[in-house]
């Protein structure tokens, strides 16, 4: 027996009280503890509920024909026979399969069937056949669902319908029908009518519904849903600002890096190729996030984003850090997370390059080295704008765990090797006519605005390399970077 | 056939008039609104300029920063204080 603990008893059909077996015809167990149910339906007490055949066990009136399987799939019998106590409508305490000694304990009846052999397991309920279970949930719950439904002729090829439409950044989505949106509601514990967003630039109120529709065109499994979720609020927040990311004509967009458990939870890749194709969740939901901007904010390359060139990353970036294996607080934690929580950064960034230095064996020299590489983000003439994402090889990482460097003296050391004299790059020194302005002359700045240096570790194992990504314009008239706690 | 769920935000796409043109701007308000891009404003003070001199009154509207949109108070006085709006997108 097991406690049923299903909550809105409301919602379910009213059993008949007394004792009640789902079985159906096709289950040889239900066949065989057919004399069973024909000797307690004798003594006036249980109803048996037939899923397939309504004349099994026999044509009489205690045996109800659950025609359209409403009865299986709200009381969610998996397993037939199902032997149920129902009070006032609804089951108290339920047993499955064949027992002779627990079925004699539950209807207090003893010497059931002595000829029948004293254990058999059931078999599946009806209401749970992969080839059906998916139309009963639609059925039964899809009313939890208020999109718009839009209807595919006959003659459409669906993949095609979803590009026709305006709904694909490209590539091909996956169709949101009934059923893959409900699956990937489950992926969440939020209701369905939650406002998630305001999501710029049409100011869409979008519902976790809207989300998960777009997170099934991105090709996402339910477990990824409470990820886009979070990214979703973080993108849309007032620091992030997806509006300005959208619609600038620099070549940005959302970077976001995933830190806690469900990275791991989830299956994505925090090593070899971290930034590149193969895994499924880091390359859909970048994606879910950004078919959300398209589909419900109404940002389209061409209207609101007007970016000169965009960048592939622009279909979606998303990827883990690997904490497993740093020496280091993590992204999140250094952010004022604790390392138990899931977290999603977004950066707002332009597309990944590489830093190579396969020499250096010192971390001064390769710190350096690197915050030389990092004064030609956008521009070697530009600075303090723009915020920036470093992605540590492993490889290089070891250089500061072998050195004992942490987080805080790596970013001491970098900075200070990323202060501009000015005179050097001003507006037409040395014939270039960009630069910095003439305000500047004689000063000494830093390349990037205070706690605008963003540090993962990531990668493969093998290869001295890491990863930059330039950042958009920061502060309040630009794009913030942004955490946001994963919530279940 | 099959069904699939609308993933837009269903906004309405019915037809929207464009509002009567004025026969003339004399006596009307115009709003010159800067969305804040560097020089904006001396394209909108060229405007201002001809727009006074065809007997319009001009009022001008700033955007806090081109980067995001109008608020909603900003987008609410111009509809209410204006006949007509002219938006400045400069660099």
């Amino acid at each position: 027996m097991r406690d049923m603990g299903i909550s809105d008893n409301d919602e379910r059909p009213a059993l008949p009280d007394g004792l009640v077996a789902f079985v159906k015809q096709d289950c040889p167990t239900c066949v065989l503890v057919a004399p069973v149910l024909q000797q307690l339906a004798g003594s006036g007490t249980c109803t048996v509920i037939s899923q397939d055949d309504p004349s099994f066990p026999e044509d009489a009136a205690w045996v109800v024909h659950d025609a359209d399987l409403s009865l299986s799939w709200h009381h969610q019998v998996e397993t037939v026979p199902t032997l149920m106590r129902v009070v006032n409508g609804q089951p108290t305490e339920q047993i499955e399969g064949w027992e002779r000694q627990r079925w004699e304990a539950f209807t207090g009846v003893s010497n059931l069937a002595p000829e029948l052999p004293d254990f058999r397991p059931g078999c599946g309920s009806l209401s749970v056949d992969p080839t059906i279970s998916d139309q009963l949930a639609v059925r039964f719950s899809g009313s939890v669902m208020t999109s718009r439904r839009v209807e595919l002729a006959q003659l459409e090829d669906e993949w095609e319908a979803m590009w026709d439409r305006g709904w694909s950044d490209g590539l091909p989505v996956v169709p949101p029908t009934e059923a893959r949106v409900l699956q990937m509601l489950a992926g969440t514990s939020r209701p369905p009518d939650e406002v998630v967003a305001v999501v710029a630039p049409d100011l869409v109120e979008c519902t976790v519904e809207k989300v998960a529709i777009n997170a099934v065109m991105a090709g996402c499994r339910p477990e990824y849903l409470p990820v886009v979720l979070a990214a979703v609020e973080a993108a849309c927040s007032d620091e992030f600002n997806i509006h300005g990311l959208l619609a600038t004509t620099m070549p940005v967009g959302p970077v976001l890096v995933v830190n806690g458990p469900i990275a791991k939870q989830i299956g994505m890749n925090a090593g070899v190729n971290v930034l590149g194709q193969g895994n499924r969740a880091n390359s859909t939901i970048g994606r879910a996030l950004q078919l959300v901007i398209r589909n419900v904010g109404g940002g389209r390359p061409g209207g609101v984003d007007r970016a000169t060139h965009g960048n592939p990353a622009k279909v979606g970036l998303a990827f883990p850090e690997d904490e497993a294996s740093s020496p280091w607080t993590s992204l999140a934690e250094s952010r004022g997370f604790r390392a138990d929580q899931s977290t999603v950064t977004l950066f707002p960034g332009e597309g990944p390059r590489m830093f190579v230095d396969q020499i250096s064996r010192s971390p001064e020299s390769l710190t350096k080295h690197l915050a030389q590489a990092l004064l030609s983000n956008v521009s070697p003439r530009l600075a303090v704008q723009f915020e920036t994402l470093i992605v540590l090889g492993p490889e290089h990482m070891a250089r500061y765990r072998d050195a004992g460097w942490d987080r805080n003296r790596f970013l001491d050391e970098l900075t200070g090797h990323l202060q501009i004299e000015c005179d050097t790059v001003l507006r037409g020194v040395d014939g270039i006519e960009e630069g910095l302005p003439p305000l500047l002359a004689g000063a000494t700045i830093g390349k990037f605005p205070p706690d605008g240096i963003h540090v993962v570790h990531a990668g493969s194992d093998a290869g001295l390399f890491s990863m930059i990504m330039a950042g958009w314009v920061t502060g309040s008239i630009g794009s913030v970077t942004v955490t946001k706690e994963i919530v279940p | 056939m099959s069904i699939v769920l609308d993933p837009t935000g269903e906004l309405r796409t019915e037809h929207r008039e464009l509002a009567p043109r004025p026969g003339s701007l004399s006596g009307l308000t115009v709003g010159l609104l800067d969305i804040s891009k560097p020089r904006g404003n001396v394209f909108l003070d060229r405007i201002e300029q001809h727009l006074t001199d065809r007997g319009a009154n001009v009022k001008r509207f700033a955007k806090p920063t081109f980067t995001k949109p109008a608020p909603v108070d900003l987008r609410h006085e111009i509809a209410t204080s204006c006949d007509a709006v002219i938006e400045a997108l400069a660099d």
